[in-house]
């Protein structure tokens, strides 16, 4: 595994009361990919040391008003947001999408999902676009089997951004079928234009409602996952 | 002061006669609060008094037992320093109340059972029971049923962050009036690191940490240990409200807390809340609480003493520290955002006693509300039975008959896809489930141990209804069977009773004939139980669900990998029948009729139900369990599924139905009639898909046991085609996959 070589590259993976998937990214990077990294506590502000910062899935603060609004408060996304304007790489999985959306990181909504259920399941993502220090690692329009667990994953924007995101190739990651048609059937959750994952401007902010944490494991099933960590490592090995 | 009258004595569900025990144990009359006390804690849920005779009847020994039934959940070794913690409880009456609440706090009160031992609670599964979505009087009622308890069991297991991963749900319409929330979690620490909800240490703190009490939920307990009637809707506010936030931030901080080894005994405020811990605690620790309530957090103003009491609001634990360090406890609670307060002291006078700002409101010896509760040895008759021994001459089906017979098994309530339901569950959070929803057994790694565990939750209602002993039994055996599918050694059980009202005789001649047969299958299949639950009073107005008992088996895999699935992965593989055609089953062909009445054929397409359930041969049972493990771990099998209700037709078409979508072609031949052959249920029976080159290996490990191991066919693509003697049953899989898989939808939608 020729990216596994970076001894400094070093993940903080952000701890929120509530977030339930940060046990299982810490696993991913450290066991499966063989970076190091370290629990952030959300009353911690400070983000030294850290490569890249990953807001993980679960239930931050209960959702407790909305998803994701209350932990926009918190210190830590104060030293995330900064951390970002410097250009500073920022992964949002799940609930970590749906707070860099309150926080306004990243443009538009989550929504409740169409169908008005959670679901689990395993999906189809097509990569949009190699041109991010997040797909670098990807072919262009390779189709990776990632897991969704979500109740509130549809991607909502006006008609002005999501003409943005399109133009600007900042949807990196839609919803299509095993061949990689982007259906109707194929969108799990309702979202605009199938949209699973999108960046900000400078690029180097990514929100995914895709799980690719659960898909860096052969025994888990798929090892799909493992090329959008495997693209940080390489983004940040370059710099 | 209130006097205690007939009436309020009748109110608490107490007798005449166990009111008088009560007056002549504690020497006077008992003030308010300490009625309340007293007759929860001798309510049948929290009492077991018309059960425990029986369930003494239970083994629950074994070389990897580390904690049996008594505690909180019973606990079995792993290997490699590691031991898990687990159980199944029911939530049936406050699921039927109030659905989501019900079915949400039953999960979120078994998930404390894990965690107050010490474990991080990694699996719940669930066994749910509901009356037919299309039933004609009941249907709309049923449908919101389900959708409430599937919701409700989603929202706390993904909240919290534990995957459910698997379960069962079966409709009958004995359930109508009376559906089943059977909660079951597993959780895993180091075996020298269990945690006990014991009192010791005269003048040790006793804390409270967690949610505030307020006054919902108040005689839960005694709300689960009578029937319903019309004004059962009445008894919402019974019901608790869950938050799994808090009990996530409640686990973290307990199991914070534990590490740092401030904790000397712990317990969890589920029914009978504050009452039952300081009681429990006490008795367990040979010692006595006093507690004052005015430490109490409480989230309602002027509740009283009676109301702190028996407050069964959720996401509360009691917990006992070491004098000197009760500030390092407090200080782990509040880092979590927790209420943690000293509200009394642990004594050497063997006592309950409660003070409201220093006045005795309540003082109980702890042995009166523990061992000296009632215990009842209620008369028993024959099982009550609800279908006729005898049933109909059954018509001889065309072929063509019997191929849409298959369609209409397929997207049948109890054999279609349950992906409607499991999809709402996150199943994978953790990154452990190594075999996902809608296998035989549900399988979890244990990256801290090396290993892996699978588990399968079993019961069938209608086979016990038929026969209660055999149908335990049989419900043993495919739990095992389904374990041994995926290559796991069974280990230990635990068990969730639901019967209806035991002071009907035949009623209770049901549950001792099941609890009986559950011990006798659980001795030979050597799975002791370790705890679980019974649930009596399973009745609305008068009717009584099928007796169910459910069993939960825990079997250990010795590696981390992918298991085997269960599904076809490709065309051109052997099909081998490990058990034969109709294993245990007599040449007469009356016997065959009569135990045809408790098929899904029977059931579905004849619209009955008589007769007795399958034969089952134990000894036979095991040795196929033996023959499939073996060929499991030599990697000899493709695909290995438990061949069982619906019969061969159902259980072919169902190897088919994975993402691959693969056919067969199969032919048999037997004595009796072809309907007989491809939809008779028999236990004993495992279906394989096989590579050539190792079909001569699997053939001499069957015969090494003496199991015959037919090879009956082999996959192809596209079509499912079965020849029975002359007859032919035949169908596209694709066509099957969209009945199967849409069923439940469809159903549920109304």
């Amino acid at each position: 595994m020729a990216l596994a070589g970076f001894p400094s590259l070093r993940f903080g993976v952000v701890l929120f009361p509530g977030s339930n998937c940060d046990h299982d990214a810490l696993y991913a990077l450290r066991e499966n990919l063989g970076y190091s990294a370290d629990f952030v506590w959300h009353e911690s502000s400070d983000l030294s040391g850290f490569d890249a910062v990953l807001l993980p899935g679960g239930f931050s603060y209960g959702d407790h008003l909305r998803v994701g609004a209350i932990a926009r408060f918190s210190p830590v996304l104060s030293a995330v947001k900064s951390f970002a304007e410097r250009g500073g790489i920022v992964m949002g999985i799940c609930n970590g999408f749906q707070i860099l959306v309150e926080s306004g990181l990243l443009p538009g909504a989550l929504v409740r999902n169409r169908n008005l259920h959670f679901v689990c399941r395993t999906v189809h993502l097509k990569v949009e676009t190699t041109d991010s220090p997040f797909t670098q690692a990807c072919e262009p329009g390779q189709v990776l089997a990632v897991p969704i667990a979500h109740g509130e994953g549809r991607y909502y924007a006006d008609e002005e951004t999501l003409a943005a995101l399109e133009r600007e190739n900042r949807v990196l990651f839609r919803y299509v079928d095993s061949q990689g048609r982007p259906t109707p059937e194929a969108n799990p959750n309702g979202s605009l234009n199938n949209i699973a994952g999108i960046t900000n401007e400078g690029r180097n902010v990514l929100g995914m409602m895709p799980h690719p944490e659960r898909a860096a494991d052969r025994a888990m099933g798929s090892t799909d996952g493992r090329f959008i960590f495997e693209s940080v490592a390489a983004a940040l090995a370059l710099r | 002061m209130n006097t205690i009258n007939t009436e309020l004595i009748e109110q608490h569900g107490l007798t005449s006669g166990e009111y008088d025990r009560i007056v002549e144990k504690l020497g006077r009359e008992p003030t308010l609060t300490e009625l309340g006390i007293i007759s929860v804690m001798w309510s049948e849920h929290c009492s077991y008094k018309s059960s425990r005779i029986h369930l003494k009847k239970l083994p629950t020994d074994g070389e990897r037992i580390l904690v049996g039934p008594g505690e909180n959940a019973g606990i079995v070794d792993i290997g490699n320093g590691y031991a898990a913690a687990f159980k199944i409880e029911s939530h049936n009456h406050p699921s039927f109340i109030e659905p989501f609440q019900g079915a949400a706090t039953g999960v979120g009160g078994i998930l404390r059972d894990i965690f107050t031992m010490g474990a991080r609670p990694l699996a719940v599964m669930d066994s749910l029971r509901f009356g037919p979505p299309d039933d004609a009087a009941a249907g709309s009622r049923n449908r919101h049923i389900v959708g409430g308890v599937v919701g409700g069991v989603a929202h706390y297991g993904n909240c919290f962050g534990v995957p459910t991963i698997g379960g069962e749900c079966l409709f009958e319409s004995s359930y109508n009036g009376n559906p089943l929330v059977n909660a079951y979690a597993l959780g895993i620490f180091r075996k020298d690191r269990i945690f006990f909800g014991k009192a010791s240490g005269v003048g040790n703190p006793v804390i409270y940490v967690g949610a505030k009490t307020g006054r919902d939920g108040i005689h839960g307990a005694s709300m689960a240990s009578a029937e319903f009637d019309e004004q059962s809707e009445q008894k919402r506010p019974n019901v608790q409200v869950g938050d799994p936030f808090l009990e996530k931030l409640l686990m973290e901080a307990c199991l914070e807390a534990m590490d740092q080894g401030v904790i000397l005994g712990i317990q969890d405020m589920g029914a009978a809340g504050l009452t039952c811990s300081t009681c429990e605690m006490g008795g367990r620790g040979g010692t006595g609480i006093e507690i004052d309530l005015r430490h109490v957090p409480q989230r309602e103003q002027g509740m009283t003493p009676y109301e702190i009491m028996l407050s069964e609001s959720q996401e509360r634990m009691l917990l006992v520290a070491e004098r000197g360090v009760e500030e390092k406890v407090f200080s782990v609670f509040k880092k979590w955002g927790l209420d943690a307060v000293e509200i009394g002291t642990v004594t050497s006078d063997g006592m309950l006693r409660v003070r409201d700002h220093g006045e005795i409101v309540a003082e109980v010896p702890n042995s009166l509300l523990t061992d000296d509760a009632p215990l009842y040895n209620r008369p028993s008759a024959a099982p009550y039975r609800p279908a006729p021994l005898e049933g109909p001459t059954v018509p001889t089906p065309s072929s063509d008959q019997m191929s849409a017979s298959l369609g209409l098994l397929l997207g049948s309530p109890d054999l279609c896809s349950k992906r409607a339901i499991y999809e709402q569950y996150d199943y994978m959070v953790r990154t452990n489930t190594t075999l996902p929803p809608g296998s035989d057994a549900a399988v979890i790694r244990i990256k801290e141990a090396g290993v892996s565990l699978a588990m399968a939750l079993d019961g069938n209602g209608r086979y016990c209804a038929l026969d209660p002993r055999e149908g335990a039994k049989l419900a043993v055996a495919e739990c095992c069977r389904n374990l041994s599918t995926v290559g796991a050694e069974p280990i230990a059980a635990t068990n969730c009773l639901n019967f209806g009202n035991p002071e009907k005789p035949e009623i209770m001649g049901q549950f001792v004939e099941a609890v009986e047969g559950m011990g006798e299958a659980c001795r030979f299949f050597e799975t002791p139980i370790t705890g679980g639950n019974v649930s009596l009073y399973n009745e609305t107005l008068g009717d009584a669900i099928y007796p169910t008992p459910v069993i939960g088996i825990v079997g250990l895999i010795d590696h981390m990998d992918t298991p085997v699935g269960s599904h076809f992965r490709a065309a051109g593989r052997k099909i081998v029948l490990i058990g034969g055609l109709l294993p245990a089953v007599s040449a007469d062909l009356a016997d065959l009729e009569r135990r045809f009445g408790s098929t899904q054929y029977a059931k579905v397409i004849l619209g009955r139900t008589w007769g007795l359930p399958p034969a089952l041969d134990m000894g036979y049972e095991k040795r196929v369990h033996e023959v499939v493990r073996a060929i499991v771990r030599q990697e000899l099998a493709e695909s290995v599924h438990d061949l069982s209700e619906g019969g061969l037709a159902v259980g072919l078409a169902r190897c088919g139905l994975g993402p691959e979508r693969i056919g067969a072609r199969v032919e048999v031949r037997c004595d009796f009639p072809s309907h007989f052959g491809a939809f008779h249920e028999a236990p004993s029976r495992v279906l394989l898909s096989v590579a050539d080159e190792n079909i001569e290996a699997v053939s001499r490990i069957a015969a090494g046991l003496a199991i015959p191991a037919p090879v009956i066919g082999e996959t192809q693509l596209d079509d499912l085609q079965i020849r029975i003697n002359g007859d032919t049953i035949h169908a596209s899989i694709h066509e099957l996959y969209e009945t199967w898989d849409s069923a439940l939808e469809r159903m549920l939608a109304g």
